[in-house]
């Protein structure tokens, strides 16, 4: 933003650099790795909280898990873990309600919006496109504190005696609005809420800044059609953010009111407890579409940058160009935009207008349409490739399995009909963990495995890494699989045990499965969690460009310098997938910043 | 102690996991140098047969489950989206093998090979063309069969329905008929009181034949038109073996219309289970209970709907006119009890 003023930025950013150097040693451990202001070190610290968060938000799943898979048991030894939660050996469901609103909220927030947009957008931005930092390192900063802030709120809300926020992470009121309705939204609504708000003020610092450093400190030759598709990816994914995440703060604001002022936005005709409540006039599905024109974008905020990175890392490690550069762009654009205007698909059994049902029918399958075309332009990167077989490019394989398998199921649900009979069964649940909870985690995955050496300047462990992708893969399709069965079962989602129903209880021993596939999934994430910290410091040291990739990034100094580049910055002259260009050539790529040959000069296109 | 000794056993498998891993790496970075190329034959093989493993496994529960899902629709409605389902998964299925084997078997088949090249494949127009195009028209027939059947759902509620009233409250479902008249008594939420939970408005006649069920009962291929609403939260009207559901709002009342063709008798005798019966579960997060809000659906021949309704007596010649007459025994009509719930209010 700062450099809008300056009509030639090259020249601000010289003097920029070496004014940087000439700090460069004065700099305290407190200025370097917490208050820090370079990109890289933001990038990081969105990464480790984000991981704190996931570990988090798994070891809930496995808490409510085991409720699910041994309804009648008594757990005496986790009682004595969480001895709140617990009566007599057996989880409350109010504690049970938490844990599932909590374990949502900080997956689909802290985790998949804010860690993955913010640890990548920060590391991957700048070095792509060739920038010293953030168009604003200060208000990159904000964004991160912010989200720590948020965090910390978020946090504390566990503890409350009455209970973390226990109205689903979409907080329908008037179940979120009335602490009489239920004991978690009291105290714990009301920290929900805060911590929301502060969060989504980190969303949009970042999203604002994202945008700016993308329009304009791409260094010279960088022009928007040569940007990698992780950027685009990124670019749209801020763009998202910024439209929609404002319109879920008025969104929590009016709920507020409603909680605290007396005011009707959501609330009308409401009897609790034998007595009449004094609100009138408030619509509850007004929240619903007020959430949902976030909430729905949200999940493209959530999928986008997995999809960017896997289209890179998949092109990187096939040794080929990303197929239908042009198309991927363009389909990520359609996504952006009709991502917009499908939130009411949410909401097809609230006894909406026919009529309006069927407008978000027509749009919601319009989707399928880039994403079909995505699908078939990674397929046909892998065609005929010479597919580097390694943790980065397994687990982007890995995403684009996920994403087929739940993006297909999202067919159905789209269609409105379907949903009359499938709405939030486990039917949902298993759509909506596989196409953005399973896939996104896997699209971060892959990006940590390729960027890693980037970022430590070290490789991660090979087998380890296989370790965590088996258990992972096989894992997530046992967990998630069979719940469409259940779902077509009939079997409702949010359930704290399934045994009050005759209907619902014949899948006993398939929820035991389902646990303990859960409970060996958890573990294996700690196998990467150990990867990733001893690998940090006693990984193998990693050559300047551990991939032989094309982007800018490799050829930023592996051990991270402020500024990224010592001395001028790189200069761009063709696009980042010359890969296996030249068949005579001995070298399979040719990264963006080398100048074109007389012999290319002639007929290079881009694509 | 066995909580530390559980931890300490995790921390030494992780130990132990680290170790060899390290070991591994060390070794194939020493047979291999740093670019392990030699790896990645072994690594495709390892991926692509746990990819394919997924698949015949996804294929093969598909068949074995297929079983242990919900029996034939008990509504005509349901029928519909039955129809809609198997369409879908059909396409839908075709796509997801294909697709899922394409993409493992270009792992394989691509894997890195030393001195091979890839092919410069950067785009090709018809390609992209193709599958924009094919995907459009395939979605375009599931939208209009989708809407087609969503129409038919929402289509106007004949006029020989029967009406009946289920309310949501934490955590019960309350069922109201409307006696011989057809019509339901209004409702206002301010009348609400100990003797009077939905708040009908007594001054209205229409509601004094009005009754309440235990359960709900339903004559067989008659349309049933359901006026839902709830007190308190959102709940949701869900009848899983009618394969329907449709929110019950606070404030909002919804509708709803189907039509039951399947006798609990003869589901009993498809599902091969003498006990079954059809239920009404809540499927919107309600609360603390939300998990057991359950009331039993009998779907009954029509002379048998008729004999039971004769059977039932209305609320207000039970309830509510004894109570009048004990309290006020000179005032004939309920105001009293009305003005009295306003006042508790405005406390």
């Amino acid at each position: 933003m700062q450099t809008t003023t300056v009509t030639e930025p090259h020249v601000k950013e010289h003097s920029q650099a070496a004014h940087a150097d000439a700090h460069h040693h004065t700099e305290t451990f407190i200025s370097k790795y917490i208050f820090s202001l370079d990109h890289k070190t933001i990038g990081k610290q969105f990464l480790f909280l984000g991981m704190a968060w996931a570990v988090i938000g798994g070891l809930m799943s496995v808490v409510f898990r085991i409720q699910l898979g041994w309804p009648d048991e008594t757990f005496p030894w986790l009682e004595k873990i969480f001895a709140a939660w617990f009566t007599d050996g057996k989880l409350n469901p109010e504690a049970y309600y938490s844990l599932v609103t909590m374990h949502g909220t900080i997956m689909v927030f802290f985790v998949l919006t804010a860690s993955l947009s913010g640890t990548f957008a920060n590391i991957l931005i700048p070095l792509q496109i060739g920038a010293r930092d953030m168009a604003s390192p200060l208000m990159n900063a904000i964004s991160f504190w912010l989200f720590f802030l948020a965090s910390v709120v978020m946090f504390s809300s566990i503890f409350l005696p009455t209970g973390a926020a226990s109205a689903g992470w979409t907080i329908y009121p008037p179940l979120s609005a009335l602490p009489q309705a239920s004991p978690g939204s009291g105290m714990g609504m009301t920290m929900w809420l805060i911590a929301m708000v502060i969060f989504i003020g980190s969303t949009l610092v970042g999203g604002l800044n994202y945008v700016s450093t993308v329009l304009n400190l791409r260094t010279r030759g960088m022009s928007m059609f040569r940007m990698p598709l992780t950027v685009w990816a990124l670019f749209f994914t801020a763009i998202i953010g910024i439209l929609s995440f404002p319109v879920l703060v008025s969104c929590c604001v009016l709920l507020i009111f409603d909680r605290g002022l007396g005011t009707s936005f959501y609330l009308s005709n409401i009897v609790i407890g034998g007595k009449a409540l004094p609100f009138a006039g408030g619509s509850p599905i007004l929240f619903q579409h007020l959430f949902w024109f976030l909430g729905h974008p949200e999940v493209y905020i959530v999928i986008l940058p997995a999809m960017g990175m896997v289209s890179e890392i998949l092109a990187v490690h096939s040794r080929k160009p990303i197929f239908g550069y042009k198309a991927m762009i363009f389909s990520i654009l359609g996504i952006t935009v009709l991502g917009f205007i499908v939130w009411a698909h949410h909401m097809y059994v609230t006894g909406m207008n026919p009529f309006i049902g069927s407008i978000f029918v027509l749009f919601t399958l319009l989707i399928a349409i880039p994403s079909a075309v995505k699908v078939f332009n990674w397929l046909t990167t892998l065609w005929r490739g010479n597919i580097r077989v390694n943790p980065p490019s397994m687990f982007a394989v890995g995403f684009v399995s996920m994403f087929i398998s739940g993006g297909l199921t999202g067919i159905w649900l789209g269609n409105a009909t379907i949903d009359i009979q499938l709405h939030d069964t486990y039917f949902v649940v298993a759509h909506f963990h596989i196409v953005m909870g399973i896939a996104a985690f896997f699209g971060m995955f892959a990006g940590i495995y390729h960027w890693f050496p980037r970022m430590f300047g070290r490789m991660m462990n090979d087998t380890m890494a296989y370790i965590h992708f088996a258990i992972t893969f096989i894992g997530a399709y046992l967990i998630f699989w069979p719940m469409h069965f259940l779902g077509l079962a009939g079997v409702p989602r949010r359930y704290y045990t399934f045994n009050e129903f005759a209907a619902f209880s014949q899948y006993a021993t398939l929820n035991k499965v389902i646990t303990i596939a859960a409970i060996v999934v958890f573990l294996g994430q700690l196998i990467f969690v150990v990867n990733f910290i001893y690998s940090i410091f006693k990984g193998r040291k990693s050559v300047q460009n551990p991939w032989e990739a094309n982007t800018l990034e490799w050829t930023s100094p592996i051990e991270g310098v402020h500024g990224n580049w010592n001395g001028d910055l790189p200069e761009v002259h063709r696009w980042p997938y010359d890969y296996s260009r030249n068949p005579n050539s001995d070298v399979d790529f040719i990264p963006q910043n080398v100048p074109l040959t007389e012999e290319e000069k002639k007929d290079y296109v881009h694509h | 102690m066995s909580i530390i000794l559980g931890l300490l056993t995790l921390v030494l498998l992780f130990i132990v996991i680290l170790q060899i891993s390290k070991a591994s790496d060390l070794i194939k970075t020493l047979r291999f140098g740093d670019r392990q190329e030699e790896s990645f034959g072994n690594n495709a093989i390892f991926l692509s047969v746990i990819g394919f493993g997924i698949l015949i496994f996804s294929i093969v529960t598909c068949f074995t489950y297929a079983d242990t899902l919900l029996p034939r629709s008990a509504s005509e409605q349901g029928e519909w989206i039955q129809w809609l389902i198997d369409i879908t998964l059909v396409l839908t299925a075709i796509v997801f093998v294909v697709t899922q084997a394409l993409l493992f078997w270009f792992v394989y088949k691509y894997h890195y090979r030393k001195g091979r090249k890839a092919y410069f494949f950067a785009d090709n127009n018809k390609l992209e063309v193709a599958w924009t195009v094919v995907p459009a028209i395939v979605l375009t027939f599931l939208i209009g069969f989708g809407l087609q059947k969503w129409f038919k759902i929402f289509s106007p509620t004949p006029k020989d329905a029967i009406v009946i009233e289920v309310i949501g409250k934490q955590f019960a479902w309350t069922i109201r008929y409307t006696g011989q008249d057809k019509k339901l008594g209004s409702r206002d939420f301010t009348l609400v009181n100990g003797d009077n939970e939905l708040g009908i408005n007594w001054k209205d006649t229409t509601s004094h034949d009005d009754f309440f069920a235990d359960e709900i009962v339903l004559p067989v291929n008659t349309p049933i038109s359901v006026n839902i609403g709830a007190l308190d939260v959102i709940h949701d009207f869900y009848l899983p073996h009618f394969r329907l559901m449709m929110d019950a709002v606070p404030g909002i009342p919804t509708h709803l219309w189907f039509r039951p063709i399947v006798t609990t008798e003869e589901m009993r005798k498809i599902v091969k289970d003498p006990k079954f019966d059809y239920v009404l579960a809540c499927n919107k997060l309600c609360g603390s209970g939300h998990y057991n809000m359950q009331k039993k659906v009998r779907v009954v021949s029509m002379a048998e709907y008729k004999k039971w309704e004769r059977e039932q007596k209305s609320y207000y010649s039970t309830v509510v006119q004894t109570a009048v007459s004990d309290s006020s025994a000179k005032k004939s009509d309920v105001a009293p009890l009305a003005s009295s719930t306003v006042a508790e209010m405005n406390k």
